[in-house]
């Protein structure tokens, strides 16, 4: 049966690891690559690597960083962050990623989702939607908005209405962060993500929130969620993504397992 | 000496990771768009990510008699995702390009349901009793995949998958092989299944 994906997150900034999880038996914690291998072999079914990087001189690092990461893994793996053009979707496949996660570029220029789905596939394009309940919307989950920058603009659509436009223009997959829960532990934004997700036939990743085992059961099952992504499993008391998994087996969730 | 193999390209998506597992398993990968590199090759992958209508590029480059010599000439060959569905007459998501035919069945689309199409994501593996290329593999081993439209279960079926209704998720006749799923993004067990095809003698 098909199973519920749990998505190990990299944040990248010039070409280490600021964000996720930490091996304290990793010689070097914050090389990607390393990472990325431990995650996998610990069970995570995917692998997403969002570069952060401000700078045009770190930029550059990016793609000797995609291809040291991609080396040696053998699960799907997504990179997002600066991908602005074709040419730079083309070159971080070309580096080694299966899939690559748009977000402010799709927005700006809604094609750029058909043109590089034309060249690598609907399912190599992942469009990402920052959102943020409306409370003074009638339907505040309804109406959540996009943003971008970080949250810092509004970009005056709703995540439901943009995430079905993306899908007709060709995004194989949505990962739908609420900044609402962001950082907060506290759990996913369920109703949102069911929102969206009802919304769409292309598979959902819910990511932003997750603070215990049982906030995933949740993004599962009330939220909809086709996938969700960890940036710290750790942080949820268990050891690694095959733990996790083996809790929400045992509530039901169908996951990878063994791995 | 290492397994040579060849991966076709026809710019239908990204060859980056079939041919970074190949490599990674020992076999010495060369990549080419050409027939009379297909005519001599030992053995033959063909990749494939997107839209069916893609496999069009086969026949205009002269691909397709290629292929079909050396499958006649019992060269191992394996395509993987509509690399597999090109090896069926045809699919419905482009009526007016011709697969392979190599089968005879058509592929269709997932039907309506309450699942949502594309299938995306890692789903378990029944494997055939005695099929080759999943010499090793569990039933319910696991496989990523990515795809909306899938082939029938027929006595050529390698592989059954469940997904809304089951479908077969690997076809295996002699010297030709098919993976609906992407066995180079399908870690250890994919790994395995990729080892058998380069591993493959045909008697």
């Amino acid at each position: 049966m098909l199973t519920r994906r749990i998505i190990a997150c990299l944040d990248v900034r010039d070409g280490r690891v600021v964000k996720g999880v930490q091996f304290v038996d990793l010689i070097d914690a914050g090389d990607p690559a390393a990472l990325a291998a431990r995650q996998a072999q610990e069970g995570a079914d995917e692998i997403v690597l969002l570069d952060i990087t401000a700078t045009h001189e770190g930029r550059k690092t990016l793609l000797d960083t995609v291809r040291r990461t991609a080396q040696s893994l053998f699960v799907p793996f997504t990179v997002g962050g600066g991908i602005r053009t074709v040419a730079d979707a083309a070159a971080v496949f070309e580096a080694g990623a299966d899939k690559v996660s748009i977000n402010s570029a799709a927005l700006a220029d809604p094609e750029l989702i058909g043109q590089i789905g034309a060249s690598f596939g609907a399912q190599a394009v992942v469009v990402a939607i920052d959102a943020r309940r409306d409370p003074d919307a009638s339907d505040p989950v309804r109406e959540a908005r996009v943003f971008v920058h970080g949250g810092r603009k509004d970009t005056g659509r709703t995540a439901v209405e943009w995430a079905c436009e993306a899908e007709s223009l060709g995004a194989g997959e949505i990962l739908l962060t609420s900044m609402d829960a962001d950082g907060t532990r506290a759990g996913f934004d369920c109703e949102l993500t069911a929102a969206v997700s009802s919304a769409v036939r292309i598979p959902v990743i819910a990511s932003g929130g997750a603070g215990t085992l049982a906030h995933f059961a949740d993004v599962f099952g009330a939220g909809k969620a086709d996938a969700a992504l960890a940036a710290s499993i750790f942080h949820f008391g268990v050891s690694s993504a095959r733990s996790l998994k083996q809790e929400l087996a045992k509530c039901g969730i169908p996951v990878r397992l063994p791995c | 000496m290492a397994i040579q193999v060849t991966v076709i390209d026809y710019k239908a998506g990204n060859l980056t990771s079939v041919v970074k597992a190949l490599r990674h398993l020992g076999a010495e990968v060369s990549v080419t768009d050409r027939p009379e590199v297909v005519a001599a090759a030992e053995r033959i992958i063909l990749p494939g990510v997107g839209h069916f209508a893609a496999t069009r590029r086969l026949d205009e480059t002269g691909l397709t008699p290629a292929i079909r010599e050396a499958i006649a000439g019992r060269v191992p060959f394996l395509g993987i995702c509509v690399g597999m569905q090109w090896l069926y007459a045809g699919s419905t998501e482009a009526p007016n390009q011709c697969g392979l035919g190599h089968f005879p069945e058509r592929i269709e689309r997932f039907p309506e349901s309450e699942e949502k199409v594309p299938h995306v994501g890692w789903n378990q593996l029944d494997p055939i009793r005695g099929s080759r290329i999943f010499a090793g593999v569990e039933k319910g081993e696991f496989a990523y995949f990515t795809h909306s439209w899938r082939a029938p279960i027929t006595a050529a079926t390698a592989a059954v998958t469940q997904y809304i209704q089951p479908f077969a998720s690997a076809v295996e006749d002699k010297n030709v092989f098919g993976l609906q799923f992407h066995p180079e993004k399908s870690g250890e067990s994919g790994l395995k299944i990729l080892r058998n095809f380069l591993e493959f003698r045909p008697c």
